[in-house]
């Protein structure tokens, strides 16, 4: 192990200009702390985002040797065996500057995509209790583990082919909500993720799970989507 | 139409064209490897309604599903959308409809 890593960082926002570092190695150092250290130890004015540091906030995350990842809990080691790292935006949304980008128009989706709870008329006062044994609640559970990364968003080519395409972490969302037994717009619901840019627009070829740093499937999500949509539309629901 | 519905009738035209192009290829496979020629087989087919039936349902479904499909291309590819699109596929649609059930009439009215 040598004892410097040798890290490329996009700057600015059009993709052009790459600046190189060296950065000293330290035991069970994360990529995170690899950009926390360009910043304060080489170049104050490189622009990055972070919180909770614990993968838990979703705000992390960026483009590490082309793969989108949680930058936090990323160990350097698993991603960069030989020493060199090349950091750059999440793909799939506008790059506000260097490692930043616009989470504006992922989010925006998650509203498209009626990805909020709407408490069914009759819930009662009373708190609605779902038993965490019973299947309603571990299907609505299956999928609710999400942190808003945009992981997923990034690795789907799909986003990339077509910009109005709702995406896997807002139809993730959807199904969550599908499935849970104290929401009472289903239909509502449905019909926002059957949309042209919605469900039926996912190729299943399963990027997104393979990079959900949470383990999800937003795959088996869409599907699950999927087929809610059909039984709507064979009662002639949709 | 809707988006669901499409989804809805390609998937019921998939299902249809399964078993429609096995049973297809079956009987080209069994016709070739039998020797038969274009008389012969003609001579099976025409007046044989069990075949126009199947033929004309191969037909349909196949009309049905290669313009959705082929629409699903083209909007995620060209990024062309619309009236226009829409309108190109379903004369796609009675095109591949009309030379279709052309083509099974034919056999059988052979
Ligand atoms: S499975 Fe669907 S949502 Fe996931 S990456 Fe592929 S196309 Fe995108
Ligand atoms: S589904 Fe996974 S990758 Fe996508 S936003 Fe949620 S936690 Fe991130
Ligand atoms: S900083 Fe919160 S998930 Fe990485």
């Amino acid at each position: 192990m040598s004892a410097t890593l040798s890290v490329s960082v996009q700057r600015g926002t059009d993709g052009r200009r790459i600046d190189r570092f060296e950065v000293p190695r330290q035991p069970a150092q994360t990529v995170l702390d690899v950009v926390t250290w360009i910043q304060r130890e080489a170049d104050p004015t490189l622009a990055y985002r972070f919180a909770c540091r614990v993968g838990m906030c979703g705000s992390c995350a960026m483009t590490v040797n082309g793969k989108p990842r949680w930058t936090c809990r990323t160990r350097v080691e698993t991603v960069a065996p030989d020493g060199c790292l090349t950091l750059e935006p999440l793909r799939n949304m506008p790059v506000v500057k260097d490692l930043v980008v616009d989470m504006a128009p992922f989010f925006a989706k998650w509203t498209a995509a009626h990805g909020v709870f709407t408490p069914r008329e009759n819930l009662g006062a009373d708190f609605a209790v779902v038993p965490p044994s019973s299947p309603e609640r571990r299907a609505a559970d299956a999928a609710i583990e999400c942190i808003g990364c945009g992981v997923c968003y990034s690795a789907c080519d799909v986003v990339a082919w077509r910009s109005d395409y709702l995406g896997p972490a807002a139809l993730n969302r959807a199904w969550t909500l599908v499935n849970d037994v104290r929401d009472g717009h289903a239909r509502e619901r449905l019909v926002a993720v059957a949309g042209d840019a919605g469900c039926h627009a996912c190729h299943s070829h399963g990027s997104c799970t393979q990079h959900c740093p949470k383990s999800l499937s937003p795959t088996a999500s869409i599907a699950g989507l999927k087929r809610a949509v059909l039984r709507a539309t064979l009662r002639g629901e949709l | 139409m809707t988006a669901a519905r499409l989804f809805l009738l390609q998937r019921a035209s998939a299902a249809v064209l399964a078993l429609a192009v096995l049973v297809h290829l079956a009987t080209i496979i069994i016709a070739v490897r039998g020797g038969l020629t274009a008389g012969e087989i003609l001579g099976r087919t025409s007046g044989n309604v069990a075949w126009l039936a199947f033929y004309a349902l191969f037909v349909i479904a196949a009309a049905i599903h290669a313009p959705i499909g082929l629409r699903n291309i083209l909007r995620e590819w060209t990024g062309w959308r619309g009236r226009s699109c829409d309108l190109a596929m379903m004369l796609l649609s009675a095109a591949l409809l009309a030379l279709g059930l052309r083509a099974a009439w034919a056999v059988y009215a052979a």
